[in-house]
């Protein structure tokens, strides 16, 4: 229990193994160990932003897919009026194209019955002049009751 | 080996003392007595080769540890090593708030070093003593921090970081003047001086006595110990070794802490 150089000797290593510490020991432990913090530290953000990228794009698929949706129901419902209209513009065609037939028959029809009335006009001073020389027993000049027979035809 | 209880306790605790004898000449110390008038030129070649070998245990285990560094996922030793020196930066942080690389390093050696020293206090007292009088050594203290003078190296050693940052920092004005105006004012000069001197001189001594006091006691209740019959011993040496498993680490705990405490104040202006 003697206080002698072994003093001096413990300092002087206790000296060099402070620092061979802080030359080859401390800094590449401590530097290790930061650069591990801090790759944890962005790991555990990229994460997160991850996440929070992965929410927004969620969020943003889901209004994509709702825009989309009342497009195709507007889309659906535009063609279901369309189709309506067209169902009516096509009846009302076939309804206008069915009159016009029916007007250009039946103008048909009253011309026939003109020109059938216009033979038989012509026919009745014919057949009345051959009905009057049949009674009266003679010839009858149709020039000279040309003015009477056009009466009759116009009675008619 | 020694024949009774009285000079079995003083061989072991006998250090292995190289020097120049008044009367013998040059050599290792026969006894307690020899070794005591070979005064200061002397030294302990035990204490001596004990913590120049554990200090380069450490040295080599973190400078391996070091060299083979990871960022990625540690792994064994790495395990280990960090979580030392993860705990001396954190406390370190904690109570250190200047700007110096010397501290962190300093006080991870300060710890393990004494750990380990501490640490050769669990190996049976007579284990190494015997190995070492099988080759004619006569004197083996195994436990370097029970040599007051490893403890007093070390405690000195930082009085001297003590002093060199104090002076470093405020200037040697600035250290005289918190040595010689504070506590009380500018005329009470000489008192303060004496306060002051004495409180800064209680540190390196308080320091070193703390840690020496400790591990004595410990090593000497494990030679007690070892003079029960063997049956006995068992009960009494292995809770023993256990509580002083505690004071192993809380000492060099200790130690560490109040480097970095007593540095910090060398730092700070009052």
């Amino acid at each position: 229990m003697n206080l002698n150089l072994t003093i001096l000797g413990q300092a002087i290593s206790f000296g060099i193994f402070v620092w061979f510490c802080m030359k080859f020991v401390w800094p590449p432990i401590i530097t290790a160990m930061q650069e591990r913090q801090a790759k944890i530290a962005d790991g555990l953000a990229a994460a997160e932003k991850g996440a929070e990228a992965q929410e927004l794009a969620k969020k943003e698929a889901d209004e994509v897919v709702a825009a989309a949706k009342t497009q195709a129901s507007e889309i659906i419902s535009q063609a279901q009026k369309r189709s309506n209209s067209m169902v009516e513009e096509a009846k009302d065609e076939a309804r206008s194209e069915a009159d016009k037939v029916k007007q250009s028959a039946q103008a048909d029809i009253e011309q026939e019955v003109v020109a059938a009335r216009e033979n038989l006009r012509g026919q009745v001073s014919t057949l009345a002049v051959a009905g009057a020389s049949r009674i009266l027993g003679k010839e009858i000049d149709a020039n000279a009751h040309a003015k009477a027979l056009d009466d009759l035809i116009a009675q008619i | 080996m020694a024949n009774s209880a009285g000079e079995y306790i003083q061989h072991h605790l006998t250090n292995l003392t190289l020097g120049a004898h008044p009367e013998n000449g040059f050599g290792f110390a026969q006894s307690a007595q020899e070794a005591k008038e070979m005064g200061f030129w002397a030294i302990n070649v035990d204490t001596m080769f004990w913590g120049i070998a554990l200090g380069t245990l450490f040295c080599w285990v973190f400078k391996r540890v070091a060299d083979n560094m990871q960022a990625g996922v540690p792994s064994g030793l790495q395990n280990f090593v960090e979580t030392v020196v993860e705990f001396v930066d954190q406390s370190v942080k904690e109570s250190f708030h200047g700007k110096n690389d010397l501290i962190a390093p300093l006080a991870l050696t300060v710890f393990m070093w004494i750990l380990l020293m501490n640490t050769m206090d669990l190996v049976p007292v007579d284990w190494i003593p015997a190995l070492a009088g099988v080759f004619g050594i006569h004197f083996q203290k195994v436990v370097p921090t029970t040599d007051i003078n490893a403890a007093f190296g070390m405690s000195l050693s930082v009085f001297f970081l003590i002093i060199y940052y104090s002076i470093k920092v405020k200037g040697p004005g600035g250290f005289f003047a918190e040595l010689a105006f504070q506590p009380f004012p500018k005329i009470l000069m000489p008192f303060n001086l004496i306060l002051e001197g004495v409180g800064l001189i209680a540190k390196p001594i308080s320091l070193a006595l703390r840690l020496f006091g400790n591990l004595y006691a410990g090593e000497l209740i494990f030679i007690l110990i070892a003079l029960l019959p063997f049956w006995a011993q068992p009960f009494l040496s292995v809770p023993w070794a256990i509580f002083h498993i505690l004071v192993i680490v809380l000492q060099a705990f200790i130690f560490m802490m109040l480097t970095i405490v007593y540095l910090s104040m060398a730092h700070e202006h009052h």
